[in-house]
Order: C-alpha cells, then sequence, then structure tokens
C-alpha cells in the first residue's frame, strides 16, 4: 500500500502546525468563531450536539495496520474508546475536546493519518473500490489513481472555497462497489479495446434533498490526463457554481440547471485551454505511485482449500459465514473477507478500540497487513488464504466481529442521526437496532436475500437513504420524529433512486412496515428476484397497498 | 483604510512590505479626480476606459467576483493594477479570475486582493498569483509572508513559481539515490 514518503510526511506537519496556530488565533479572540469555522472544517473538526467531533480521513478506504492501531489509541485516550466508520470510508470520533485536537493531529499524522478536508466546501477524501488490488475483476488497481487526486487536491489553492462540498470516488471495476454515481465526480476506469487506459468521467451526482445520479460527460478520458481535466471541471464550477444559495451550490445543481451537453461543453473548452503539461502527473510520477499498490507477494495456494471446506461442512455457523462475508480473490486460494459492523444490536459502524486491535492483528497474522474501509460502514481484509479463513473467523467471532450478514436486510446503513449531529430531524440508530432485531434470526435473513436498508436522519442523507432498496428518511412533524419509506434505490453499477412509498410514519411502526413489505416481496418474489428486483418489476403500488392497509 | 502589503519581487527570500497605495478608488457615481491614479469598475472601464487611459494617469481596475477577467482581455496591457474583490472570504472565485489572469492572459501588473482578505488565505492568494493585498484582518507584512510560506512543499502547480512535490521527488531520486519511506510508519 501507499506510505507516505518524507515529503508527504511535512505536509502533515505543516498541516499540523497551522491549525495549531488557527486554533490559537481563535481561543485568544484574534479570530472570530465565524471565521475560525471553516479553518476548522478543513481540518475535520465539528461543533455536533453534545462534543466536538473529529473526522479523520481514510484516503481510498486503505489502512495499515500501525494507523488502525493509533486510531484505537486515540478512540481509547481521548474519546469514549470506539470509532464509528462512515459511508464516506472516513472514521469519526464523537467525543473530542478542542483543545486535545491539534494533539490528536499529531498523534495521526505521526502513522500518516490526517483529516485534511474532511468536511468543508473543498474537495473532500477520495474514494475508491474497497476491493481494489484483491478483486479479479478490475482493469487496474484505482488507488493509483485515487492517490494521484489526493495529491493533486491536497491543499489546493484555486479549489480550497468552492461554492460547496466536492467529492470524487474511483473505480476500476465493472461491479460498482463505490457507488460513483452519488458523486460530484464519479470515475470509471476501464481499457478501450486498443488496451488504453481511459476513464469514462460522470459529473452532477450527489444526495441531499435534491439527489441526482451523476451524468457522463465524457465516455474515454485517457487515464494520464485525469487531473488536468479534473483541473477544468473544477474551475468551471467555481466560477459558475451557484453561491447564493447553499441548497443550490452543488454541482449536481450547475450541471442540470445547464444540462449535461452545455456543462461538458464548457469543461472541454476550459480544459482545450489548461496547460496540460502543468498539471497532469508525468509517467515517472504515476510509475511511483503504481509501485507503492503493487500487488503483494501471494504464495501459491491450492485453489480448493480443503481446511476451508471441512469448517465449513462441520460448522453450519461457519458455512454462513463464508456464504456471506468471503468473496473471490484474484488470486487462488485466497478470499476477500467482509467484517460486518452490524451486530445486532449494535450501532452500524461503530467499533470498539478492542476491535479496532483485534482486527489489526488478524490483519498483521493473515491479511499482509492491510485493511479497508467500506462505504457500507464494514471493514475488509482484502488478502486473506482460504486455509486461514477459519482462524479468522474464530478470533473475530470472540470479538463479536463474525456477523454473517454482508448485503442482507440487517446489514444497515446509517448516519449518526439526532443521537449525535446537529442538522438531523431524528434519530437514525435507535431505528437500525430496531429493525436488526426484528430480524436478528439470521436463517431468515439469507432466506430474505440482499436487501440494503439505508437510513438517514435528515435529508442531508448521509445514510443514503435515497439509494436504498428500502431507503429511510428521520423527518420533523411538529417536533416528532417521523419516518418517511422509499423504495427501489440502489447504488451499484444499476445505480438508481429510491421512489418515496407514502406517508411518514413513527419510528415504531417501522419494524412492522419493513416486516410487511418483505412480506409482500416474498408473495410476489419470482425465480431469483432480490427485493430490488421485485419491486422494479411490480412497481410501487403492491408495497403501498399492504404497507398502508395495515397502518389503516 | 486598510494598509497595503506588496510582494517583495527583489528579494531572494519571501519578503512582504507595506506600502503607500497611489491609487484612488472612484465609485461609478463619484467623479473622476483630476490627476491621480485611479482604479474604476468594469462598467466604467468600458464606458470611459479609453478617455481615462489617454489623460496620462495609471488607471486599473476593480472586478466583482461574477466579473470574468476574460472581459479585459484588450485592455490588460494597458492596466497598471487588477483588483480583485473577495465579498465574503468563503468566496473562492477570485482565486480562478487571478490563475486565470496570470496564466492565460500573461497579465505582468498588479493582482490586488481587496474586500474581505484575511490571513489564512494568504497562501491561496499569493499561489494563485495575487502580488498585493488589503488584509481586512490589521496583518502585517511579516504575518502575511508567515501564514503564504507555511508550508514548505506544494502538491500541485499554480500562478507562482513553486514545483509540486512530485519534481522535489524527481530531484531526489536523481541526486540522492531515492527517498525511503517510512516503514515504520505509514
Amino acid at each position: 500500500m501507499y506510505r507516505y514518503d518524507d515529503l508527504d510526511r511535512q505536509m502533515l506537519t505543516d498541516r499540523s502546525n497551522e491549525f495549531r496556530h488557527q486554533a490559537a488565533r481563535r481561543l485568544s479572540g484574534e479570530i472570530t468563531e465565524d471565521q475560525f469555522k471553516p479553518l476548522r472544517l478543513m481540518n475535520g473538526l465539528y461543533l455536533q450536539l453534545h462534543a466536538y467531533m473529529l473526522r479523520v480521513a481514510i484516503p481510498f478506504g486503505t489502512l495499515s495496520t500501525a494507523q488502525l492501531r493509533r486510531l484505537a489509541w486515540v478512540a481509547t485516550t481521548y474519546d469514549k474508546g470506539y470509532g464509528h466508520f462512515t459511508t464516506r470510508t472516513n472514521v469519526q470520533l464523537h467525543w473530542i475536546k478542542l483543545r486535545d485536537a491539534p494533539d490528536i493531529l499529531d498523534a495521526l499524522a505521526e502513522v500518516g493519518l490526517h483529516a485534511i478536508q474532511t468536511s468543508g466546501n473543498c474537495i473532500r477524501n477520495v474514494t475508491a473500490d474497497p476491493y481494489a488490488g484483491a478483486t479479479a475483476d478490475e482493469v487496474d488497481d484505482p488507488r493509483v489513481w485515487a492517490e494521484a487526486i489526493r495529491e493533486w487536491s491536497t491543499v489546493h489553492p484555486e479549489f480550497s472555497y468552492l461554492p460547496r462540498k466536492f467529492k470524487i470516488a474511483v473505480t476500476a471495476a465493472e461491479k460498482d462497489r463505490a457507488a460513483i454515481r452519488s458523486y460530484d465526480i464519479g470515475l470509471h476506469l476501464r481499457r478501450t479495446r486498443d488496451g488504453e487506459l481511459s476513464f469514462e468521467v460522470m459529473a452532477g451526482g450527489g444526495q441531499g434533498r435534491t439527489p441526482y445520479l451523476a451524468k457522463t460527460i465524457r465516455e474515454h478520458l485517457p487515464a494520464s490526463r485525469l487531473l488536468s481535466y479534473l483541473d477544468a471541471i473544477l474551475r468551471v464550477y467555481n466560477r459558475a457554481g451557484r453561491r447564493d444559495n447553499i441548497h443550490k451550490a452543488r454541482i449536481k445543481i450547475l450541471v442540470n440547471s445547464l444540462g449535461v451537453e452545455e456543462f461538458a461543453r464548457q469543461v472541454e473548452a476550459e480544459w482545450a485551454q489548461i496547460e496540460a503539461a502543468e498539471v497532469d502527473l508525468p509517467d515517472t510520477e504515476l510509475a511511483r505511485i503504481r509501485a507503492a499498490f503493487q500487488p503483494q507477494v501471494f504464495d501459491p495456494q491450492p485453489a480448493v482449500s480443503p481446511v476451508f471446506e471441512a469448517a465449513k461442512a462441520a460448522d453450519p455457523e461457519f458455512a454462513r459465514f463464508a456464504r456471506r462475508n468471503v468473496h473471490p480473490h484474484k488470486v487462488p486460494g485466497y478470499a476477500i473477507l467482509d467484517i460486518s459492523l452490524k451486530a445486532p444490536g449494535e450501532t452500524p459502524g461503530d467499533a470498539s478500540s478492542a476491535q479496532m486491535e483485534t482486527v489489526a492483528d488478524l490483519a498483521d497474522a493473515y491479511s499482509q497487513g492491510e485493511v479497508r474501509v467500506n462505504y457500507t460502514q464494514n471493514l475488509v481484509l482484502p488478502h486473506v488464504k482460504l486455509a486461514d479463513v477459519p482462524a479468522v473467523y474464530a478470533r473475530l467471532k470472540e470479538a463479536r466481529l463474525a456477523t454473517a450478514n454482508i448485503d442482507l436486510i440487517t446489514d444497515i446503513i446509517a448516519c449518526p442521526g439526532l443521537d449525535y449531529c446537529t442538522l438531523a430531524n431524528a434519530r437514525a440508530i435507535p431505528v437500525a437496532q430496531a429493525i436488526a432485531k426484528r430480524f436478528a434470526d439470521p436463517e431468515r435473513a439469507e432466506a430474505i436475500g440482499e436487501l440494503g436498508i439505508k437510513i438517514s436522519g435528515c435529508i442531508n442523507a448521509c445514510g443514503h437513504h435515497h439509494l436504498g432498496a428500502i431507503g429511510i428518511l428521520g423527518v420533523d412533524k411538529k417536533g416528532e420524529e417521523y419516518y418517511q419509506l422509499s423504495l427501489g434505490g440502489s447504488a451499484g453499477a444499476d445505480a438508481e433512486l429510491a421512489r418515496i412509498l407514502g406517508p411518514a410514519m413513527s419510528g415504531q411502526s417501522i419494524p412492522d412496515a419493513i416486516e410487511t413489505l418483505v412480506e409482500t416481496y416474498l408473495a410476489h418474489r419470482q425465480d431469483g428476484e432480490r427485493f430490488l428486483d421485485t419491486v422494479r418489476r411490480t412497481g410501487l403500488q403492491p408495497f403501498k397497498e399492504a404497507v398502508y392497509a395495515v397502518a389503516d | 483604510m486598510p494598509s497595503l502589503i506588496k510582494l517583495d519581487a527583489g528579494s531572494d527570500q519571501p519578503r512582504a512590505l507595506t506600502v503607500q497605495d497611489a491609487f484612488v478608488f472612484v465609485h461609478d457615481e463619484e467623479p473622476i479626480p483630476a490627476a491621480c491614479d485611479i482604479v474604476v469598475t468594469l462598467s466604467r472601464l468600458s464606458s470611459e476606459g479609453d478617455d481615462l487611459l489617454a489623460s496620462g494617469r495609471r488607471v486599473g481596475v476593480r472586478l466583482q467576483p461574477s466579473e470574468a477577467v476574460e472581459d479585459l482581455a484588450y485592455d490588460l496591457p494597458r492596466l497598471a493594477v487588477v483588483q480583485l474583490v473577495f465579498a465574503k472570504f468563503r468566496d473562492g472565485r477570485p482565486y480562478s479570475s487571478a490563475r486565470v489572469l496570470r496564466e492565460r492572459l500573461a497579465y505582468q501588473g498588479e493582482v490586488r486582493a481587496v474586500g474581505d482578505v484575511l490571513r489564512e488565505q494568504a497562501m491561496h492568494m499569493v499561489r494563485c498569483g495575487f502580488d498585493a493585498f488589503e488584509p481586512a484582518d490589521g496583518s502585517s507584512p511579516e504575518q502575511w509572508v508567515a501564514a503564504a510560506y507555511r508550508y514548505r512543499h506544494v502538491y500541485q502547480r499554480a500562478a507562482d513559481e513553486r514545483e509540486p512535490i512530485h519534481v522535489e521527488r524527481a530531484q531526489i531520486a536523481s541526486g540522492l539515490g531515492h527517498n525511503r519511506p517510512d516503514e515504520v510508519g505509514a
């Protein structure tokens, strides 16, 4: 994996010193809170309901074990002993004191972690396929390009005060595991017929109160021209994006008000005038980054592991774990192993310091020292020998990390909601917990099959409710928490926005309503259909009738 | 009236000085004062520019964030200063305007930041090609320069002379073998 060199580390030190200076100026009253706010936000520091929250960047979701252990240490030392992994593959510490923030940033910088640009109206932490470098279906390691973007976008002099936040995601596999069409810019790397790497560039995606899927503005961009093309998009947006209304300031509004053809034309016109050679990385630098992501050495393994097969035959629970959480690796005899942070009764995405330590130990012993964060708020061990999976499973089980529910009804995405967040209208975590409890029987969950429930505590949509097969949105109805259901959303290659089912309902009604939706699906399901497929085939009507007939 | 800070182009080290502002900004409704250097709005420059420039004084223009620097193209060689207004420090449009002025339109005159101009943005401004500043926060030239050059490295080229980190890396690699990554850290 990419390791920061001296120059990268000096950037972090300088950033940390700058923030220490700015925080001191704020504390002495030299600058106002209004002036300080964007500065602390660009260093990941939010003021929430009960305390400061620090959002630490995990570029392209890749963590070393030293980094994960340091996060565990910071959570123990400065917080309440846990961290929350987010839908942007960042980690949030929810109980931070402002006076500790500079020390925490120093401690993180020692292992190459930082909170740079995890908030604010700037280019945010770049995300990528969590299976990068491990999956057989990619044409290149997308992190090579994501790291190039990380460097280009860090402390960018021109693009640090954009109209609004700006998020970029990269995938190089046909199966989109990074939800790229929900991003301001989504980049899909492919090989052209003559073998050249080329990006499909999509722009204008985003969730929030006006959700849009990103639209293609260029089918084929030679990969080596990526940064100059991004420069052109950002310049058009920085100059033309709306600044008079925060709700209309994202690039999605610009793209859709101009029309995608006109937006693309403006980008091309700008790009034609950019001195691309000044911006695009030379091949030598791309080669340096690529070398950092070179595949590890994999010991040759038999494609079928007798140990793994025997464990499956002996233990049905392990067999379920193998079905749900273990995925094919590009190297025979290896597996990609998902670690669910969705144990029944737990907060989706939360991991205790002890759990982080366990995962770090397992990664060192069995996964070449690498851990990934998935936007689904789960962790990944990307390079596990099939023969080692039973041993990994046993340790995960002890740490309550062996929940076999990846992509099932209990693998719920939820934002922190009104339990933490100042923006929220309603709580998200207790709703997720109530649903998970209702469907806690793993056999039943597996019989229901793939079903993504996504919960946001407000219209900002951090819980991706627009992209849920079942989306749940918390709304405020005369001071009470209500929840609006929507159906049919997807974040993958078949991305689609969910449609609202009907009037909002109370939190207590939600588990019953989900139950009704599931029963309706099972009654209508045809061979091999996922919940999403059935909804798409039948439309909302049968589901609507079932849910609101019961409610009446 | 904020003081005017200018980067000292003649110095080897980054340096800035407080200078006397020779220019008077003339609002659209005000008459043009006699015999002094002036800065006018874009609309006044469009309507009266030729007369003003013919009067033997130095003339500059003040652009609002929504006004495009490209509209100045033909007048640029004759303009002594382009003032770019930061209506709010959060409004980042003038950074793009400054870069286009310097890098695309090759403007050599003074590019001055006016309005809500704060020290925290000094580096961004300098890197985008501003060389004169009217800080709204009372920053001294020393404080301004310290903030503008706090980072030892930069990751990208802009309108200043600084080379990005990958160029430094290549130099280190060619001169000193290679820059070994830290195996302990990450």
